[in-house]
């Protein structure tokens, strides 16, 4: 049985439907010959126009879930679309924190496993093969469902490049969420978004980021500095993330962002495997790192053996002086 | 109030990591230490329960080989009790799978609110707490960053891409924290001689009433069919700080037009 028919999770943030969406509408059209589209809250149909753009012929709108998280009732209205017989081969999600919810829901309602963490996905003959980095990306695993269809993948983000095809606007079909229980309970109270100066890390054509190395939560200044400097965002390591360091927002990994800026410059950074698999895939990375055996260096084009205290200070005095 | 906290016994990340051959699996032989995204669940539990004035942390663990030792670590930061789920046949569940035997041990201990890390370290598959949660019939809140407990209701700081959601969920339910929720306890040396008597509830699959068809490496709805290296990424130019070194890094980012 081939792959006819793929399913697209669209997340929808500021009124248009986030990058990672984009991405894998363009991979799902590589590899269906129908796609169609899934996305819910009160600009949902708005969307029609730009999935449509990606190759989404169909855009199935769950409508406003109001206060609460998306996981349950989205999951929910996937399954009734599902159990009245209109059955995808693969359902894709982009990995944010919803989609997340969305795909472990939905897994436990249809009683069907999830590939996460995918980076990578490819036909081959009536399956589908997905690929993931293991031990910091040094390694490359394929991995394919052996369970029944629908399969379920959850991608990370810039797992593939986004191209608009052209399509006309997608038809708008209704796919209501059913009677929910219990587990619908979850409602939010009230949305705070943090102000951020600069662009956005997963955007950001220069991240300057931090870890252990900086020695204490102060010394985050100048990563911040510098970042402003190239007009970039600023990042940061797990490990200063687990002490509190910096807010969570920040951390590039496989716990946090994946990041492919042209320039990557990891201050202090040793380079775990949870860092590299966020940030190996930027164009071109510097590191600045005392220690001389730091896994870092293996996947920079420039290193520098040095202590983030005397080198990131000057660089900033440097490009200062610059003007 | 009673709190659960799903833990998971992993090796130890600093140590070289393997593969098995034949099923592509992470190779979990050998001693097992506590997550440390678990820690902070569990120094979460133990704070939730001494401020709601009474009530214990129950933790929760799948693991192969009887397997205890980061059990204690968590039994000597405060909880009363475990349950351990170990048996050959759970050997290569997927995340599925694993749900449905830890929903199953988290039933047993009847608990006002469930806490999980969001992910663990070494299979990071992300999507178990919340497939424990459908199938426990219970609301989730993932990704809190902060969280608070009254009245039969837990109140979370919920990280999202902008910034985080208040979000209110009435209990019994399931929260899965982010590291740096809380500062975790080290055990005291009193925490860690107590730890050894406290009990821990060892059960098989079939205990659980489960089918051990179900799960394991024949349960699993998925396989790894390959393991590659990844294509190098060329070595670059490494060069030791002689107190000038940062004009190197000038010299890079002009050959990039980014100065």
């Amino acid at each position: 049985m081939s792959i006819e028919k793929i399913w697209v999770v669209v997340e929808i943030a500021d009124g248009n439907p986030i990058s990672s969406s984009l991405e894998l509408l363009t991979q799902a059209r590589a590899m269906a010959g129908t796609v169609e589209a899934l996305s819910w809250g009160p600009d949902a149909a708005k969307a029609a126009g730009e999935v449509g753009s990606f190759g989404a012929t169909t855009l199935y709108d769950v409508g406003d879930i109001g206060d609460a998280l998306p996981g349950v009732p989205v999951a929910a209205a996937v399954k009734a679309l599902v159990e009245a017989g209109n059955r995808p081969d693969v359902i894709l999600i982009p990995t944010t924190y919803d989609g997340r919810d969305i795909a472990g829901r939905l897994s436990a309602m249809l009683d069907l496993p999830v590939i996460t963490n995918v980076v990578g996905l490819s036909e081959e003959g009536d399956e589908v093969r997905s690929e993931h980095g293991l031990f910091g990306g040094a390694k490359v695993a394929v991995a394919r469902f052996t369970a029944q269809r629908p399969w379920i993948f959850v991608v990370r983000a810039k797992s593939f490049a986004a191209e608009a095809s052209g399509g006309g606007a997608a038809d708008v079909m209704p796919a209501p969420v059913p009677e929910l229980g219990a587990t619908n309970a979850a409602k939010i109270d009230a949305r705070h978004v943090e102000e951020q100066s600069g662009p956005k890390l997963d955007e950001a054509d220069v991240v300057v980021s931090g870890g252990r190395g900086l020695g204490s939560a102060e010394n985050y200044a100048m990563i911040e500095e510098l970042a402003k400097l190239l007009k970039g965002a600023a990042g940061a390591s797990r490990a200063i993330v687990d002490a509190g360091w910096v807010p969570y927002s920040h951390q590039v990994g496989q716990t946090g962002k994946t990041v492919k800026p042209t320039l990557y410059i990891a201050c202090g950074i040793s380079g775990a495997t949870q860092h590299l698999v966020g940030m190996k895939g930027s164009k071109n990375i510097v590191a600045i790192n005392k220690d001389q055996d730091a896994p870092i260096f293996s996947v920079a084009d420039l290193g520098i053996v040095g202590d983030v205290h005397k080198v990131v200070p000057k660089l900033i005095e440097a490009l200062k002086a610059r003007g | 109030m009673n709190v659960v906290v799903c833990v998971k016994q992993i090796p130890d990340p600093a140590a070289p990591q393997a593969l098995d051959p034949d099923t592509k699996t992470l190779v979990r032989e050998g001693k097992l230490i506590l997550d440390d995204s678990d820690a902070y669940g569990v120094e979460m539990g133990l704070q939730l329960a001494e401020q709601a004035g009474g009530g214990e942390v129950t933790l929760v663990s799948m693991a192969p080989g009887g397997e205890t030792s980061g059990l204690r670590t968590a039994l000597a930061m405060g909880a009363a009790k475990a349950i351990l789920v170990s048996d050959d046949a759970l050997k290569g569940s997927d995340a599925l799978a694993t749900a449905k035997v830890l929903a199953k041990a988290v039933e047993r201990a009847q608990p006002d609110l469930v806490i999980a890390a969001t992910e663990s370290t070494d299979g990071y598959t992300g999507t178990t707490p919340v497939q424990m949660a459908e199938l426990l019939g219970m609301p989730s809140v993932t990704f809190a960053k902060k969280v608070a407990v009254s009245d039969g209701t837990v109140r979370v700081e919920r990280q999202t891409e902008a910034g985080y959601d208040d979000v209110e969920c009435p209990l019994p339910a399931v929260v899965t924290v982010t590291a740096g929720v809380v500062e975790p306890r080290y055990p005291s040396f009193k925490g860690i001689m107590a730890a050894k008597s406290k009990p821990v509830d060892q059960l098989t699959v079939a205990d659980l009433g489960i089918d051990a068809g179900q799960v394991g490496l024949g349960g699993a709805g998925q396989e790894v069919t390959q393991v590659a290296d990844a294509e190098a990424r060329a070595g670059g130019e490494i060069v030791v700080d002689e107190g000038d070194a940062h004009e190197q890094v000038v010299r890079f980012l002009e050959q990039l037009k980014l100065v």
